[in-house]
């Protein structure tokens, strides 16, 4: 008897085993991340060398400078004013008192030093976790003097890559359509800067017209529109030499061309008879393939990641919307059905969204949807806006918006504008000139 | 021979019959609760969370004395009859309390995450504010309210009784929440596409400081390609650094001086 009692109470027993309190957090803030971007230290030596090189004073505050302004501008963080901290920049390289940056709200803390060695720039940073009181990432670079700012937009990826999961995209660059003159005689020239807009280049003279143009994904060579023989044609361009050349010997007009993701291949419109088809070329063996073949006007094709599918935007259906179809050509499907018009579809690097422009009611909107077209969202509306280009990581779009003229014609602008995939953060990007057709390149260092 | 294998057979049915019924889980009904949005439920824990009255304190420091002699009363349980009535305030089972909670999650969250991530252009902010929507709210509301009074009437005393096991109440798992949503700065590059859950034990101090905390699924962050799984796991640990002393009830620690935090980010990711 007494057994069974036992026998009885052992197996009842793991019930209080299941008393361990479960709460589950499935909500948090969306809040810009406090983060204090601390001065790189820099010796007097080396503090001398660089200001006779780069004119600069102090590379150490300048580079700081670079990410503290990057990490802004993505709108996921917020650096803390300088004149709160506590620590001095060489002494929180080497251990910093977590108990002062905790003061100031600090959750994340960025510390360096920059050296001159060799004649060349070597910076060392490291990434703190404040409330952990641990370091989290430490990296060195050795570079050419010049390089500087581009450490300062390396630095930001690495610390954007381990604070948020997901790839930077800082150390890139973005060209587009530099234009000047009045709106009916614009001088419009092909022009690169780096994403925050410094460093900025022309790279025509502005004899011809120029538009659409894209980056390969090998980042050192453009494809975009612009006129020979006075017919509109897509251009293949060499950054790095400054080569161009025409692309195939089209009896008829090319345009919309795009880059295949593995920069092999080069998709395009050509129209010729009031018909416009996709076709796309080997930039090797010069073969040029025929993808679509309908009566309609079939155009701004663009690639899906994997190479797999073609977004692109046609009439077929008597207005004009935004179609998928394997690389082949085959299986056409229309994913967009909302109201109004849609144009410029791009594939997210990421390969989960689309993103286009949408004409509804005499507005311009710039909006995502899925590759199957659910979940339209539309992130931004303006007078007139469009050209959606995604930032190497899927998280930003960059377009450009024109302003209204007034009745006296005046007032008319062109400039580029970036917005987060939330809808969120949405900022004029500044540039010399007024700007259109912007394109994302991929980072730079892979 | 045959009667031993009878009753050697009936004592393995009976040890059978016994597990089963000792196994929490099984014994477990599916509920089927109206979605309810328990405004009300946060005032009872309020009051129960209130210190005696004055009068009642008096009258039961009376009792103590008188049982001085007999009885050792440690300073943190509280006296035994005012436990019941604190019991008789909310009565409602270990598995009701999950229901709700889980219910109120599927209602409540999306449509907040959604009004946050989604749509951010003015035209569509108009159209997602629609003032006349609000006297439905407020009188939706006050169904849910009733509806709720009307559940936790229903709830027998031997349901009341569960309560000891199952943690917190309603109200102060709420309040915890509350508290470490604020706290959690969510790493908005996770892919949503994948198990975005860490779980956090935690030993807490009365006061809700922490003693320690470990990651239960340690050995994941190591592995290939779940490098966002540290980047979410760090996360979540500063959010509880950050948050602490957490927002505890101020009696029973020995109920959730152990308590698991699961931090699950797709709800919001996915938007």
């Amino acid at each position: 008897m007494l057994f069974r009692y036992l026998l009885i109470l052992l197996i009842l027993s793991p019930l209080k085993a299941f008393a361990l309190i479960e709460v589950d957090i499935t909500r948090g803030n969306l809040n810009p991340l406090p983060v204090a971007v601390s001065p790189l230290s820099i010796d007097e030596k080396s503090k001398s060398n660089f200001e006779k090189i780069l004119k600069k004073k102090d590379l150490g505050s300048e580079i700081s400078a670079v990410v503290e302004n990057n990490l802004r501008q993505s709108g996921l963080f917020n650096p803390l004013n300088k004149n709160a901290f506590l620590q001095k920049p060489d002494i929180a390289n080497l251990k910093p008192r977590f108990e002062d940056w905790n003061l100031i709200k600090a959750q994340a803390l960025i510390t360096g030093k920059v050296t001159f060695v060799d004649e060349k720039l070597r910076v060392e940073f490291r990434l703190w976790d404040v409330l952990a009181g641990k370091e989290m990432m430490a990296l060195a670079f050795t570079t050419v003097p010049s390089n500087w700012r581009r450490v300062g937009h390396i630095i930001t990826d690495k610390v954007y890559e381990r604070l948020t999961g997901e790839n930077g995209y800082f150390d890139t660059r973005i060209i587009y359509v530099s234009e000047e003159g009045s709106k009916t005689n614009r001088i419009k020239k092909l022009a690169i800067m780096d994403q925050d807009g410094f460093n900025n280049k022309f790279l025509t003279l502005g004899n011809e017209l120029v538009l659409t143009p894209r980056f390969s994904p090998t980042n050192q060579m453009v494809t975009y529109l612009s006129y020979f023989r006075n017919l509109p044609r897509v251009y293949l361009l060499d950054i790095e030499t400054g080569m161009q050349e025409v692309v195939g010997d089209f009896p008829g007009m090319t345009f919309a061309p795009r880059f295949s993701p593995d920069g092999k291949k080069i998709i395009m419109s050509f129209a010729q008879d009031g018909n416009s088809d996709i076709y796309t070329m080997d930039l090797e063996n010069r073969i040029v393939e025929r993808i679509t073949n309908h009566p309609s006007i079939d155009t701004s094709p663009s690639y899906s990641p994997n190479g797999k599918y073609i977004t692109f935007n046609s009439d077929r259906s008597g207005y004009q919307q935004i179609y998928v179809m394997n690389s082949s050509g085959k299986n056409v499907k229309r994913i967009s059905f909302g109201n109004g018009l849609y144009g410029t579809p791009v594939w997210s690097p990421r390969g989960d969204l689309i993103a286009f422009t949408k004409l509804h009611k005499g507005k311009f909107y710039i909006g995502v949807m899925r590759t199957d077209g659910t979940g339209e969202r539309l992130l931004t509306e303006n007078f007139y806006q469009e050209a959606p280009s995604w930032s190497p990581n899927g998280r930003v779009l960059i377009f450009y918006r024109e302003t209204k003229t007034n009745s006296k014609g005046e007032g008319f602008s062109a400039k580029l504008w970036s917005i987060d995939l939330t809808g969120y953060n949405e900022k004029m990007v500044g540039t010399e000139t007024d700007a259109s057709d912007p394109s994302w390149s991929s980072l730079l260092t892979n | 021979m045959n009667r031993n294998i009878v009753i050697s057979f009936g004592f393995h049915i009976l040890l059978v019959i016994i597990t089963a019924m000792s196994l929490p889980f099984l014994a477990k009904k599916p509920i089927d609760l109206p979605p309810i949005i328990s405004v009300e439920l946060i005032q009872i824990t309020d009051k129960t969370n209130i210190p005696f009255a004055p009068k009642a304190k008096k009258i039961i420091e009376k009792v103590k004395e008188k049982e001085k002699k007999k009885k050792i009363v440690s300073e943190q349980a509280p006296p035994k009859m005012v436990k019941k009535e604190k019991q008789d305030a909310i009565p409602l089972p270990d598995e009701k309390i999950k229901k709700i909670k889980e219910i109120k999650e599927e209602k409540q969250n999306p449509e907040k995450v959604e009004t946050e991530m989604k749509q951010v252009s003015e035209f569509e902010k108009k159209d997602l504010f629609d003032p006349n929507s609000i006297a439905a709210l407020i009188d939706k509301s006050k169904v849910d309210t009733a509806l709720t009074k009307e559940k936790t009437d229903k709830i027998t005393q031997d349901q009341d009784k569960s309560i000891d096991f199952g943690g917190l109440s309603l109200s102060e798992e709420d309040a915890l929440k509350a508290q470490i949503f604020g706290c959690w700065s969510i790493p908005l590059g996770l892919p949503y596409n994948e198990n975005l859950l860490v779980r956090i034990k935690l030993q807490l101090k009365p006061d809700g400081s922490i003693i320690r905390s470990e990651i239960l699924d340690h050995a994941r962050m190591n592995r290939p390609g779940q490098g966002f799984y540290k980047v979410l796991a760090e996360s979540a640990l500063r959010a509880i650094k950050l948050c602490q002393p957490l927002r505890v009830p101020s009696t029973g620690h020995e109920k959730w001086k152990e308590l698991q935090l699961n931090f699950d980010a797709r709800e919001m990711l996915e938007g």
